[in-house]
């Protein structure tokens, strides 16, 4: 068994049931619809109109992925398909990579694909603003957001792994990204120390740096952050590789 | 050839496989027997390594499933008929688990002949009734042609018409030289399908014979007599050697047969107003047997197993 034959069961597998259709067709239309929105409103002083401004919705996006990539895997714990895997794959580990492989491409594809059509769309409906990708720091948000995307998938396909439990993996995913890594913020004194360690917050980082804070959230909540974007990127890297070592340590030793 | 040496699985301080041995040979169908919750799902699932045993292995071929590098092509089971997508189609089903295993895609379409759902290959799994789901779980056994195939409880929940052809299916299958393994609560069923029988109660296990030694074993033959001057006769009988017993106003003789009772009874001049040959149903006699397992071992450890059922499937 080959990696790439893996990779095409995990492809089959995704795309012969339909709720990733969905999922994608519904992260494409907040994330063009967004951009599309935010770009054609902004203008000014007041309301900065940068490339920024046209990824607005990757947020949003990002959490349906991370709906998507959860599903891919709990689903299979619901239905019992997981059995059938381990049967016909029984080296669970390769199994498990295979599918975080998988679909962590699919959405890095994905989110490739609708941040430069969301950026696309922004430059149609405002063609004689300044939003050429001139700057290293624009190119990054927008590229980057298929990075952000594909390593937040793993994420999702770990915590999947790890709860087995589709309703569970998806209000743990949910309410991580968007209360916990916002509201940290707010304990005194040692909110900002914690925070700026969250994944997520180095995933914003690694996209809006250098991009105004008319960019989404700005520079990670304004955080003084330890790492610059690269930096940012590496660590959440890191925590994603710990997410799925964590999830294959626990499918490894447990019953199916 | 499927060979379990001392297989032990505790789920939290329920044992519900005991130091289990046995050997399931190729060529025959071997029934695997025991009540409900006796530990024969559990089993099933440390012979496909998704349960990790806690003492003792067991063995494919001479190796463990986890070793197999295409495992379709040596084993094929079915355990649960909704381990299927219910929203992904048969053939989907079938061909990414074909992939898996290096398969061609004509193999798809060729099980799905053998199982006669080649008509609804393309509808969704979720609406198959439980007789469609069963042969769909069938076919995916077949998929890598295997010399090994394990099926749990397939006669569940199908008409007649089902059982009678998963009965030949496993038959026929076995007649090409492969081992077919067969789990099932019912007795009856299993005189019917398996040559062979491996029966366990409680995670233990209780015999391994052919499927007539057990039946014989396992059903008293007696014959019931009834008439005018029993009492002679049962002195006669008591002379001898026999051990009757009375039953109202009759006798039951364990261990003869009727032509024995009736010289007998012609010699002593007894009247008989009824000499039937008595089989005791195999149900009963299989559930004397099981618990009897019961009542013979109930330690400390097996009296905390009646939550075991919870691990039957």
């Amino acid at each position: 068994m080959t990696a790439v034959t893996l990779l095409a069961v995990e492809r089959i597998k995704l795309f012969s049931t339909r709720s990733p259709w969905w999922c994608i067709g519904l992260a494409a239309a907040i994330m063009v619809g967004f951009g599309a929105l935010f770009t054609a409103l902004s203008g000014g002083a007041d309301f900065p109109l940068t490339v920024g401004t046209t990824q607005v919705g990757y947020g949003f996006a990002l959490n349906v992925i991370l709906v998507m990539s959860a599903i891919a895997i709990t689903t299979e714990y619901r239905t019992g398909t997981i059995r059938a895997t381990f049967m016909a794959v029984p080296n669970r580990t390769v199994a498990l990579l295979a599918k975080a492989g998988t679909v962590g491409l699919v959405s890095g594809l994905v989110g490739e694909v609708i941040a430069f059509a969301a950026y696309g769309v922004g430059r149609l409906i405002k063609p004689n603003a300044d939003l050429a990708l001139d700057a290293a720091a624009e190119w990054r948000y927008v590229s980057g957001v298929g990075l952000i995307f594909a390593l937040s998938a793993v994420i999702a396909i770990s915590v999947g792994a790890l709860v087995r439990h589709t309703a569970g993996a998806i209000a743990i995913l949910l309410v991580w990204i968007m209360l916990v890594e916002s509201l940290v913020g707010i304990i005194p004194r040692a909110g900002d120390d914690i925070q700026r360690w969250l994944p997520w917050v180095h995933a914003n980082h690694f996209l809006t740096e250098g991009n105004g804070e008319a960019a989404g959230e700005g520079s990670g909540f304004g955080l003084q952050m330890p790492f610059g974007p690269w930096g940012a990127l590496v660590y959440f890297a890191a925590f994603t590789a710990a997410m799925l070592g964590l999830a294959i340590a626990a499918v490894e030793r447990r019953d199916a | 050839m499927i060979e379990a040496r001392g297989l032990t699985k505790r789920y939290g301080r329920t044992v519900a496989v005991d130091n289990l041995s046995f050997t399931v040979e190729p060529g025959r169908v071997t029934g695997f027997l025991g009540p409900n919750g006796a530990g024969k799902s559990t089993t099933m699932r440390l012979v496909l390594g998704l349960d990790r045993p806690d003492g003792g292995q067991v063995l494919i071929g001479g190796k463990h499933y986890r070793e197999l590098r295409r495992p379709l092509l040596t084993v094929g089971a079915l355990l649960d008929a909704k381990w299927v997508h219910p929203n992904r189609s048969a053939r989907s089903h079938l061909w990414w688990l074909a992939r898996s295993n290096g398969l061609p895609a004509r193999r798809v379409d060729e099980v799905l002949d053998i199982v006669g759902l080649a008509g609804v290959a393309n509808k969704r799994a979720g609406g198959f009734s439980l007789g469609m789901a069963q042969r769909l779980g069938i076919a995916g056994a077949l998929l890598g042609d295997p010399q090994v195939l394990m099926f749990d409880e397939p006669v569940n929940g199908l008409d007649p018409e089902g059982i009678v052809w998963i009965r030949r299916f496993m038959q026929n299958l076995a007649g090409e030289g492969r081992t077919v393994f067969v789990s099932s609560h019912l007795l009856s069923e299993m005189s019917q399908t398996a040559e062979h029988l491996v029966v366990i109660g409680r995670g233990r296990l209780i015999a391994q014979c052919t499927t007539q030694e057990f039946v014989e074993r396992a059903s008293e033959s007696a014959v019931r007599v009834r008439g005018r001057g029993l009492e002679r006769l049962h002195a006669a009988l008591v002379e001898a050697g026999r051990a009757p017993r009375a039953d109202g106003g009759a006798l039951i003789v364990p261990g003869v047969t009727t032509d024995e009772v009736g010289e007998l009874a012609a010699r002593h001049e007894v009247v008989l107003h009824e000499l039937t040959a008595q089989r005791g149903s195999l149900e009963e006699a299989f559930m004397q047997l099981t618990s009897d397992d019961v009542e013979f071992h109930a330690g400390p450890v097996v009296a905390a197993a009646p939550a075991a059922a919870g691990t039957g499937r």
